[in-house]
Order: C-alpha cells, then structure tokens, then sequence
C-alpha cells in the first residue's frame, strides 16, 4: 500500500474552532429563543465543507402534506429475502473483521412501532473501505464484504441485521480527518414524510467530538441517538458482539379516523 | 468532549405506550451508496413502454452552477386517479403494475430520469404534483420538493400550496414540458433559480 500525499493544510484545530464556534451560536440561539435545541444537523453547517455550495439559502416553505405525503410506499417480503439481513453470508467465504449483531426497533414519535416497513444499510468493511470506485482509501477490499444489506421491519418494528464492524477511514474534508466508525442506516416511515437516511456509530469512538458530520446535529442529546449501545444480551457466545440500536421517525402521518357511521355499526 | 463525558446507559426496553421519544437525526447519504441504494428498474416506476408512461428528468445542480454527480433522487407519486398505491414490489417490478415509488441516482453530469404516471389531483382545489426527496453528499437532512406540472395552468392558479411560495419562486416548483409526454424539472440546491424546498413540520 503507498501512502497518499499529504492533504491541504486545513487543520483539525480550525474545524474544531469552528464546530465549538457554531454550537455555541445555536446554543445562545435557541436560549433566546426559548427554543430546544433542533435535532436534525444543520444544512449549513461549514466545518463540513461539501455543505457549503449544497445547503439552500432560502427558509424551506411549510407545506401542508396532501394524502400521498401522509402514506409511504410499501415494501415486502417479495421485495426482500430474508437473507438480505445477513451480510456476513454474501459471499463464498466469510468477511474479516469481528461480527456484531445489531438489533432495535422502529418506532414513530408516539413510541408506535413502524412496522413492516424496509430498512438499507451499507458500510465500509473492517479495514474501513468501501466497495465502490471513488473510494480511494487505500486499504485493502475484502473480497467476502460488500457491505450491503436490507431488511423488513416486524410488527412489533423491530430489526436484526449480522455484519462486521467497519473500520474508521480517512476523508478530505481537512487534514487528518477521520470518519468515526459508522454504518449508513435509510428508513421509511408509516408517511413518506419520515423519510429518513442516517448513520449509526458505536459507543465510546475518539473520532466523535472530531468530525464535523457527527457535530453538524447541535444538540447533544440528539447526537447521542446516532450511537448504539453495547447489549451483551444480544451478545452471542463463541460468535459475536451485541448491539442495540432504536430509531425514532417523527413528523406527520395520517391519523386513523373512526369511521363517520361507527355509532351505528 | 460532551459526548464522551457522558455516561452511557442502555436504553429502556420495549418502551411501548411510554412517552414521545426524540427524532432520530438524520446524516448526509454520503458519497458511497453506490451498491446499496440504487437498484435495476429503480427509475422505472412505470414501464416506459407503457402508453401512459411520462418521463420525469432533470439536472440537479449545486451553488456554483455546476452538477452534481453524486445525488440520488427519489420520487413518491399518485396514481391517475390522485390515490397512493398500495402494490408492493419497488425493487422487482411487475412490468404491468404502479407502486408509485422510484429511486434514480444521477449520472455523472448530475442528470437523473424516471419514468412514471401522470398523478391525479388528491384533493379538490389541489394541483396534480410528484413527491421528490433528494439526497447527496454534503447534504446532511435530504430535502424534500414538489414537481408540479406546466400543463396544469388553471390547478396550479389554485393549488394552496403553490399560491403561498413568492411569484418569482413558484416556477421552481414546475416541471417543464419539454417533448410529447416528457417533463424537465431542474433542482438547484442553492443561489440563482434557488429550488423551493418544503417543510412538512419535520425541521425538528
């Protein structure tokens, strides 16, 4: 493996600044507001510089979402095999790196669970590279890992997916900048208007407080919803490490309506 | 460093019929779906041979003018008749049947396309429109939109919605006619021709 020339001299010190700087602003913001801190990242948020010419500059206009906003498309076991769920078993021989299990539940604002609904993850492998032509991390592929997987939810909202840990990589964003070990997470809710796509990290990484994807969510509090926990109940012995990660998709659905002739009925 | 300060405690269990619990944040797709999200027939929510197919198409383009080669674009739309469908089986197509639910990442000139039905009105008042939720790197909460359609002048004078976006925005909103049964719509993430993107009540 050769090792790539150094990057542009964009340290870790001013995009540390610069998060610290703009955490501050929303946190004076929203105290003058009398407002919570947003749970959703930032669009503008500039320590992640592909955000800079990608955010929209105009306030989002609200929308009153019509009925098809208020459904989501429906997805299936005819779209899914069950096998999708396990993406240790893709291939002829088994993936390096240490196999986790990762279980939770789906759920709407009102602790509802989603169910039935389809969940896509994917991931770099242990080495912390990804299958595809413009990574150029040069660490090696594993040719047993895609890193690809999708699964239905059940009707309690609940999800299990087999994989291994990825591994932290390095990105251009600055000098010396490392992704925290993630993997990506794309849900559906019960209203396309939960849509949502997001990353998933394991407790405890160094990189947290580093990376300006991570810090781009404000809140604290929200941040810590991206990290799963270590279950050792899902912990399997001789075979692999648990844990446990619940999504909470809130926003407006359709509200089920008693029908007008209930009463008679 | 708050987050590592923090102590970290499993979450309560099966916390069904408890209280509301906070949205999970979302986080930009990033730059390697490759694999994962795009898939063979995604773009073809109606066989394009079909004759009731319409394309949708268009440039999604960045601050400076320039495209974007690494979105993907998702649509979400009625039927003729203005109702959601029901039909399972985005990711394998009957070739005869309508989901409603397409997934096409652009090219490398940042252009995507899709083949789909014309949507119904859903509503009374109401102009026909295309759900289009868009995703990319440096985007970190996709953004959702709508694509109206230009021959529909006298729904779109009406439509509730498009009556409250500024004159001078409205057309961003428009899919354009551009060749028999083909309509272009443009999204421009940012500055001159500024797509209008919308807010459901889910900027938590």
């Amino acid at each position: 493996m050769q090792r790539p020339a150094s990057q542009p001299e964009l340290t870790q010190a001013t995009i540390s600044g610069e998060i610290a700087d703009r955490h501050g602003r929303e946190r004076d913001a929203a105290a003058s507001a009398g407002a919570p801190l947003a749970a959703h990242p930032r669009r503008d948020f500039a320590p992640y510089r592909s955000t800079l010419l990608r955010h929209p500059t105009h306030e989002l206009v609200r929308a009153d979402p019509e009925e098809i906003e208020l459904v989501s498309p429906a997805f299936g076991h005819t779209d899914v095999s069950p096998e999708e769920a396990d993406l240790t078993i893709q291939h002829v021989g088994e993936p390096l790196g240490e196999r986790i299990v990762i279980t939770g539940r789906v759920l709407d604002g009102e602790s509802r669970p989603v169910r039935n609904q389809l969940v896509e993850i994917w991931q770099a492998n242990a080495s912390g590279r990804y299958v595809h032509k413009r990574d150029q991390h040069p660490a090696p592929l594993d040719p047993n890992f895609t890193g690809v997987g999708r699964l239905i939810t059940g009707d309690d909202g609940s999800y299990r997916l087999t994989t291994i840990k990825p591994g932290a990589y390095p990105w251009k964003n600055h000098r010396n900048a490392w992704r925290p070990a993630h993997i990506h997470f794309s849900f559906f809710g019960s209203a396309f208007t939960q849509r949502l796509v997001t990353q998933m990290y394991f407790p405890g990484d160094p990189l947290f407080a580093l990376d300006p994807i991570y810090q781009s969510i404000v809140d604290p509090a929200a941040r810590e919803r991206l990290v799963a926990s270590y279950d050792h109940d899902v912990s399997e012995p001789e075979w692999s490490l648990g844990y446990r990660w619940d999504v909470v998709l809130t926003g407006p659905k359709s509200t089920w309506m008693e029908p007008e002739d209930a009463d008679h009925a | 460093m708050p987050d590592e300060s923090m102590p970290r405690q499993a979450p309560a269990r099966h916390a069904l019929g408890q209280q509301a619990q906070g949205q999970t944040p979302s986080q930009t797709v990033g730059p390697f779906f490759g694999y994962a999200l795009p898939y063979p027939g995604g773009p073809d929510v109606r066989a394009p041979w079909l004759h009731d197919a319409i394309r949708l198409h268009g440039t999604v383009s960045d601050g400076a003018g320039d495209p974007i080669p690494d979105a993907i674009v998702e649509i979400w739309g009625a039927d003729a008749a203005g109702r959601p469908s029901t039909e399972r089986g985005s990711f394998d197509r009957d070739q005869h049947g309508f989901t409603g639910y397409g997934r096409a990442a652009v090219d490398r000139d940042g252009h995507y396309s899709f083949t789909t039905l014309k949507p119904g009105a859903a509503r009374e008042g109401s102009a026909p429109y295309l759900v289009v939720a868009l995703f990319a790197r440096g985007v970190l909460h996709h953004l959702f939109t709508r694509a109206y359609f230009d021959d529909e002048p006298e729904a779109n004078a009406a439509d509730p919605l498009l009556s409250r976006v500024d004159a001078d925005r409205r057309d961003t909103l428009v899919a354009r006619s551009d060749a028999p049964r083909s309509y272009r719509f443009d999204v421009r993430l940012q500055g001159d021709g500024e797509t209008v993107f919308l807010d459901y009540g889910t900027e938590v």
